[in-house]
Formats: C-alpha cells, sequence, structure tokens
C-alpha cells in the first residue's frame, strides 16, 4: 500500500519532491465529499442551510491550491503518491491518488479561487431558492469532482471524475425542473457528455491495455520511447493515433468542440454561477486539462492526431463566435463566446501550444466567471436573460457595468488586460508553428469576439432601459467577488508576459514529462501584438456603429468609450460635422463629395460588413447548429422511443406468459445441446 | 437397481408441473406446480447420487437444500397470493396483469 513514485524526465532532473504539504495533499479530494455528504445530512438544519460548508470547503480548496502553486513556484515540486484499490494483472492497477506538479497545482488554484468567488456569489444569487441546501450539496459535488479528475495520477480516476462532473452537471442544469425546457437541457448536457465519454473510456482502454498500466505517466513514458518498447510491445503508432483521437473525442465533449458544442447553449438552464463554475474552472476545462495532461503523447507517438484536432478546435473558434452575435439572451452570448474561447485553447495545445493553451484557459477562467456572475446580477435585478428586456443599465449598476467591461475587454483582447497576452501567445504559437490558416482564423475571431462583446455591453449597459421596474445594484455579496474577479481578470496576464515575466511557462512546464515542443516566445512579437489588438479594436468599433447609436446617452458614452479612437470611427457623427461646416464655408463639391463619401462609401462599407457578419451568423445558427445538429439528435432520441414502444408490446404482465417463453427457451437449449453434442 | 424408471418418474413429475404452472389460473395451483417441478429434480439428485455412490451424499444434501429454499419460497408466495386475495377478491393471474407495458 501507499507506495510513493517519483518518476521524472531525463530533461528535467532538477524538480523537489515535496514535503508535507504535497503528502498531505488528498484533503483537497476528500474535503469536497465530506462537505456534500455534511450538506445533504445536516444542510437543513444549518444557520446558512449549507452553504457555510460549501463556502468553507471551497475557501479551503482556495487555500491549499494557493500553498501549494506558491509551493511549485518556488521549490518546482513534483510529486504524486498512489493507493492501490484492485489488482487486474500485475501491472495493469486500479489505484486512487493524487499528483501535485505545476499543471495540477494551477488548476487547484484555478478551481479555489474562482470557486470560492463564486460559491460567495451564490450565497446572495440563490438565496430564497426552493432547493437551496441540495443546490449548495450538488456544487460541492462539481467542484470535488473536478479535483479528482485534476488530481488524477491515472487514467481510471481520471474517468471518475470525468464522469461526476458530468453527474453533478446534470443535476445542476436542471436545477429549476418544473420547467420542462430545463430538464431536456439537462439531459442534453448528459447525453451529448456520454457519446464523448464513450471515446474517452475506450480510447483510455487502448492506450492502457496495450501500455499494461492505467498510469498516464506509464504511458508517457512508452510514447515518448517509441514504438517497441521493451515493456510495451503492444503499443504501436496505431494504438497511439487512436487512443489519443479517442481521448480527443473524449475532450470535444466536455469541452465543447464543435459538433459536440450544442449542449453548452442550453446548460444555461442553470442558475448563473453554475454556468460561471461551469465555463470557467470546472467543467469545460477539463478537456483541454486532459490534453495539456497528454501534451507529450501527441508530440510524439500520435502526432498525426494532430492536424484532426487543429481543424475541429478551428472550426469551434470560426463557427461558434459568430452565432454569439445573433444572441439576445445574455447568457448565451457568453455561451457562445466561451465555445469560441475553448477553441482557441484545443487549437493552441493542438499546435504545440502547451503553455499558450493553459495561459488562456487560466486567465479565461477569471474573465468569463467575471462575465457571468456580472451577467447573474443584471439577471438577478431584470427578471430577464433578455438583452432586449435590458438597456441603459451603467447608471443604476455601477459595479456591476465597470466590472463587466473590464471582462468584455479582457475577452475581446484588450492591452494590459489578461485576454491580451493569452491571446496574443496563442496566436504566436499558430505563427511560430507555421499554420497561416489557423493564425488567420484566429485574428478573425478575435475581431468577431470583440464585435460580439461590443454589442453585448451597449445592449445591456447603454441607451434606455426597456425592461419593466427599477433595477438595482446588487448586495454586497454579489458585487464583491464582482471586483475581486475583475482585479484578477485584469492582472492575469502579467505573469506571462513574453520577455518580461514568464513564470506561467515556468511554473505550468514543472511536470513529470516535460512538455516536449511546446513553444513560447521569448518576447512580443510587436506586429503580431498589434494585429490582433487591432483586429479587436476593429470589432469594437463596428460593434458600437452597429448597435451603440443610441441618441438620449451619447454624451455619457462619448466620455467613457475610448474617447481618440471612437471618434475615428464613429466617423459618421465627426465627418457630418467636418461636411456641414464645409457646406456652410465653400458650399463647394468637395463638401458633396465628403457627404456623399460619409454617408454612401464608409456606411455602407460598415453595414456591409456588419450585416454579412451577423448573417453568416444567422445561417450557421439556423442551418448548421439548429437545422442539422439538432435535428440528427432528435432523430436518433426519436428512433430509440420508437425502438422502445415496439418492444414495451413484449411486456404483456401475464406472469404465464414469461413462464411460457422460458419453457419454450429452456426445451430449445436442451434440443440444440442434445443435437449438438451427439 | 436400474436409473430408468425413476428418471421417467421425475421427468413425468416435472411434466406435470409445466403443463400446471403454464395452463392453470389459480394462483395456488400454480404455486403447487412448481413444488411438484421441484421435487422432480430432487428425486433425480437423489438418484443420481444413489447411481454412482457418492461417498459425499451431494445429491442428497442438495436435495435438502432444495426443499429448504422450496419452502421458505412457498412460504413467502403463499404470503403474497394471500394478501393479493384480500385486496382483489381474485386468485386468478389472468387479473394480475397491471405490469403490462
Amino acid at each position: 500500500m501507499n507506495q510513493m513514485l517519483f518518476r521524472f524526465a531525463e530533461e528535467a532532473p532538477e524538480f523537489s519532491t515535496g514535503g508535507a504539504m504535497q503528502e498531505w495533499a488528498w484533503l483537497i479530494l476528500v474535503v469536497p465529499f465530506v462537505a456534500v455528504a455534511g450538506i445533504v445530512f445536516f444542510g437543513k438544519r444549518m444557520k446558512y442551510q449549507g452553504a457555510e460548508l460549501a463556502v468553507g470547503m471551497m475557501a479551503f480548496v482556495f487555500v491549499y491550491g494557493l500553498i501549494l502553486w506558491i509551493q511549485t513556484m518556488t521549490d518546482h515540486v513534483v510529486y504524486q503518491n498512489s493507493i492501490v484499490i484492485a489488482r487486474v494483472s500485475d501491472t495493469l492497477v486500479f489505484e486512487w491518488g493524487w499528483v501535485v506538479d505545476g499543471l495540477s497545482s494551477m488548476m487547484y488554484f484555478l478551481v479555489g479561487t474562482v470557486g470560492l468567488l463564486v460559491f460567495i456569489y451564490a450565497v446572495g444569487y440563490m438565496r430564497g431558492d426552493v432547493r437551496y441546501t441540495w443546490f449548495f450539496a450538488s456544487f460541492s459535488l462539481f467542484a470535488g469532482a473536478m479535483l479528482v479528475l485534476v488530481a488524477a495520477p491515472n487514467l481510471a480516476q481520471l474517468i471518475v471524475g470525468w464522469e461526476l462532473v458530468g453527474v453533478a452537471s446534470y443535476l445542476l442544469i436542471s436545477h429549476y425542473w418544473e420547467e420542462k425546457e430545463n430538464s431536456s437541457a439537462g439531459m442534453k448536457a448528459f447525453f451529448t457528455n456520454k457519446v464523448a465519454d464513450v471515446g474517452l473510456i475506450i480510447g483510455a482502454i487502448a492506450l492502457s491495455g496495450a501500455v499494461g498500466s492505467f498510469r498516464i505517466d506509464d504511458i508517457l513514458d512508452a510514447a515518448t520511447h517509441g514504438d517497441g518498447s521493451m515493456n510495451a510491445p503492444l503499443f504501436g503508432s496505431t494504438v497511439a493515433i487512436a487512443g489519443a483521437l479517442l481521448l480527443f473525442f473524449g475532450a470535444m465533449g466536455k469541452s465543447a468542440q464543435f459538433p459536440l458544442h450544442i449542449w453548452l447553449p442550453d446548460a444555461m438552464a442553470g442558475p448563473t454561477p453554475v454556468s460561471a463554475l461551469m465555463h470557467a474552472a470546472t467543467m469545460v476545462t477539463a478537456g483541454i486539462y486532459l490534453m495539456a495532461r497528454m501534451f507529450p503523447l501527441y508530440q510524439t507517438m500520435a502526432q498525426d492526431a494532430r492536424p484532426w484536432m487543429i481543424g475541429i478546435g478551428a472550426a469551434t473558434l470560426a463557427l461558434t463566435g459568430l452565432l454569439a452575435l445573433v444572441q439576445d439572451d445574455i447568457k448565451k452570448v457568453l455561451a457562445y463566446s466561451t465555445v469560441s474561447q475553448l477553441g482557441y485553447m484545443m487549437t493552441a495545445v493542438a499546435a504545440g501550444g502547451y503553455t499558450a493553451g493553459l495561459f488562456h484557459l487560466f486567465t479565461h477562467g477569471f474573465f468569463k466567471a467575471l462575465l457571468f456572475l456580472g451577467a447573474g446580477s443584471v439577471i438577478h435585478s431584470v427578471h430577464s436573460n433578455n438583452m432586449s428586456d435590458m438597456g441603459g443599465l451603467r447608471k443604476s449598476m455601477p459595479v456591476t457595468f465597470w466590472t463587466f467591461v473590464i471582462g468584455s475587454g479582457a475577452l475581446a483582447g484588450i492591452f494590459p488586460l489578461s485576454g491580451f497576452f493569452s491571446k496574443d501567445e496563442i496566436l504566436a504559437t499558430f505563427s511560430h508553428e507555421g499554420y497561416a490558416l489557423v493564425l488567420s482564423i484566429g485574428i478573425a475571431g478575435a475581431f468577431v469576439t470583440a464585435f460580439y462583446m461590443t454589442r453585448t455591453v451597449a445592449l445591456t449597459f447603454f441607451g434606455t432601459y426597456k425592461g419593466e421596474g427599477h433595477p438595482h445594484e446588487s448586495e454586497r455579496l454579489m458585487t464583491v467577488p464582482l471586483i475581486v474577479l475583475a482585479v484578477l481578470a485584469a492582472v492575469a496576464g502579467f505573469v506571462n508576459w513574453p520577455g518580461v515575466f514568464t513564470g506561467f511557462t515556468e511554473w505550468v512546464g514543472t511536470v513529470a514529462f516535460a512538455p516536449l515542443g511546446d513553444y513560447h516566445p521569448e518576447s512580443l512579437d510587436l506586429a503580431l501584438a498589434a494585429t490582433g489588438m487591432g483586429a479587436a479594436l476593429l470589432g469594437i468599433a463596428a460593434g458600437w456603429l452597429l448597435y451603440g447609436k443610441d441618441k438620449d446617452t451619447q454624451q455619457a458614452r462619448d466620455r467613457f468609450w475610448i474617447p481618440g479612437l471612437y471618434h475615428a470611427f464613429e466617423a459618421k457623427y465627426w465627418l457630418d460635422d467636418v461636411a456641414l461646416g464645409l457646406v456652410g464655408v465653400v458650399k463647394g463639391p468637395l463638401a458633396r463629395f465628403v457627404d456623399w463619401t460619409n454617408t454612401n462609401l464608409i456606411d455602407a462599407v460598415v453595414n456591409a460588413v456588419g450585416i454579412s457578419t451577423r448573417w453568416l451568423g444567422q445561417l450557421v445558427y439556423g442551418a448548421f447548429d439548429q437545422g442539422g445538429i439538432d435535428h440528427a439528435i432528435d432523430a436518433a432520441a426519436a428512433g430509440t422511443g420508437a425502438a422502445g414502444g415496439a418492444l414495451q408490446k413484449l411486456q404483456t404482465g401475464r406472469i404465464q406468459q414469461y413462464a411460457g417463453a422460458f419453457v419454450v427457451g429452456a426445451v430449445v437449449l436442451v434440443v440444440g445441446f442434445v443435437i449438438f453434442t451427439n | 437397481m436400474t436409473l430408468a424408471p425413476i428418471l421417467v418418474l421425475a421427468a413425468a413429475l416435472f411434466s406435470m408441473g409445466i403443463y400446471g404452472l403454464l395452463a392453470r389460473r389459480n394462483a395456488v395451483m400454480v404455486l403447487l406446480a412448481v413444488e411438484l417441478m421441484l421435487n422432480a429434480v430432487n428425486i433425480n439428485l437423489v438418484a443420481f447420487e444413489a447411481a454412482i455412490r457418492d461417498s459425499l451424499a451431494t445429491g442428497q444434501i442438495f436435495a435438502i437444500f432444495v426443499i429448504t429454499v422450496a419452502a421458505a419460497e412457498v412460504g413467502i408466495g403463499l404470503a403474497i397470493v394471500l394478501m393479493i386475495f384480500r385486496n382483489r377478491h381474485s386468485a386468478n393471474l389472468d387479473d394480475f396483469a397491471t405490469m403490462s407495458g
């Protein structure tokens, strides 16, 4: 029992093996489940109905995760420990264990930080809910399941955590199950994930069976030492590629890659804190985490799997970002945005950007949680998810507004907010690895991202209020997490500023098998950074021109919105003034020319870009997402239902008919036995 | 002693049991038919045990097990039939097709 195992790649012998904090890190896996049990059995009798247990648990995870991450930073700890549960054969052993290295510490920290803030927020947001206690029980289970997944040193435990995440997400998405839509959304999420999980499980069996061990270390060891290794004769490149692609298929489900992303927008049926946690730290990051954990496999034996992954990641990036343009539901905009950002991460990891993908996961965790909690704060106050019921909220909800703007800026990739650094690192990876098409898609994606976030901010916080009642700022319990997340979303990018400070690269590189061939830029590629940022700014300008025209709040908007650039792009008013002045002074053809240029050319171009982008989004949403994929899923479900109906007729309820069938079966067996044995 | 007549007797008992199980409509009679089949099996067990002269007497021990299980089964079965009869005033199996899909 309790054997210690430290394995290091030859390239990185300088890691330390950790101390008591690492040995006791199993507490991170156990405490959440103790909290779940405590909430389920005693929650209703507690003063805060179990919420204090959940928040306390997350606070523990946060503190422990922070300590572990700091130790990773300072001592470069790689620690792994496993307890044997059952032996299948001499080498194939079911184990339960925990890994404390750079990658998992980063995830502990991310889950702990975002989780703690979201849990505190949920105490305010869910107040008065019918199943308040039950919500916190499932919510704690959700976080605990993710920690089990992240800590897994072997694929078997990873699958256990993976499935627990699925179960918890089902419980949480269909939290308001009184309405059919919500419970259907939960089932859709569960089933879509289940389809992908089949891939994960078969892939895990294939890899583990061929290598003869469930341990991720052993699989990576065999992969990095190539074909025909002595201890894994079955492990060839065919098995490696098939297994790698099947694992990727599993990741496609959890990380919502096209075309398995369909569950994620529907998952918005759950309470907003669930969406925030799901999109930031726990569920959708699982697939990216798995790809990062198995990174050396994809860089060595399963290299041929990478083009597929890049293709699917880039398709996700391009297609789902456009969908966000036509949504009215503020949470759906953010959901499609998440899918698109996951496309960035997946493509980056597949293209060889281990650090880039994880860095984007890290920063995205903060700003997407912030955006969701901000959206939740708005929804809480307006009592509607639709942006057509919002507008003009910046005055009544200043904290939500400013934090939301910071989050949008980070998502759009505006310097010096965190999204800029992570997106730039991804683009630099595409550029360095020579994926020109993917690079251009990435830059176009930056444009689209900025465009729809501007639209969201404009429709929600600017113009006139179109809903009912009087919106008001949310309580402190909800605004304080927003402020903390806004600070994190603003500064998280500084941990990996190429050429200035690249600690993050070093930290996530502190793993037993060094991420071979991972690209990290030495310094900021200014041309590329300017291109990415330019695309984002162009997107903001275009979005503003199309959606920001609400005269009565013009002045306030002028004061706020990046004045120089705003004026330059808001060419209509600026050129109008010049043209009118010229007309007043010279009344010449120049004035008419300027006026004509203004009304016919510039507006036409801006409108054409906007309308065609919108049209493309609508087309993709209608034809692909709603028409193609959803119908295929519906048809599969209807087929299953029909088969069930047909088989139902056999179920007569008459016990003697069953007995008759039994006797006939027995007679057939006996007769068959007699015939075939003689 | 020849084995054949005893096996014929057991087979006949077993067939009667199957007939009762399938053809009777009264739940008590069906239970009785099941008992008949179990006892046919018991006869076979004891007969084969005697024929091969098993020093461990496996067949007899097994037959005792079967009798014990049969007693338990008939106890539970009769209790169920009794409860159904009290609630529905019928012991006819055709009236109980409530599990029909």
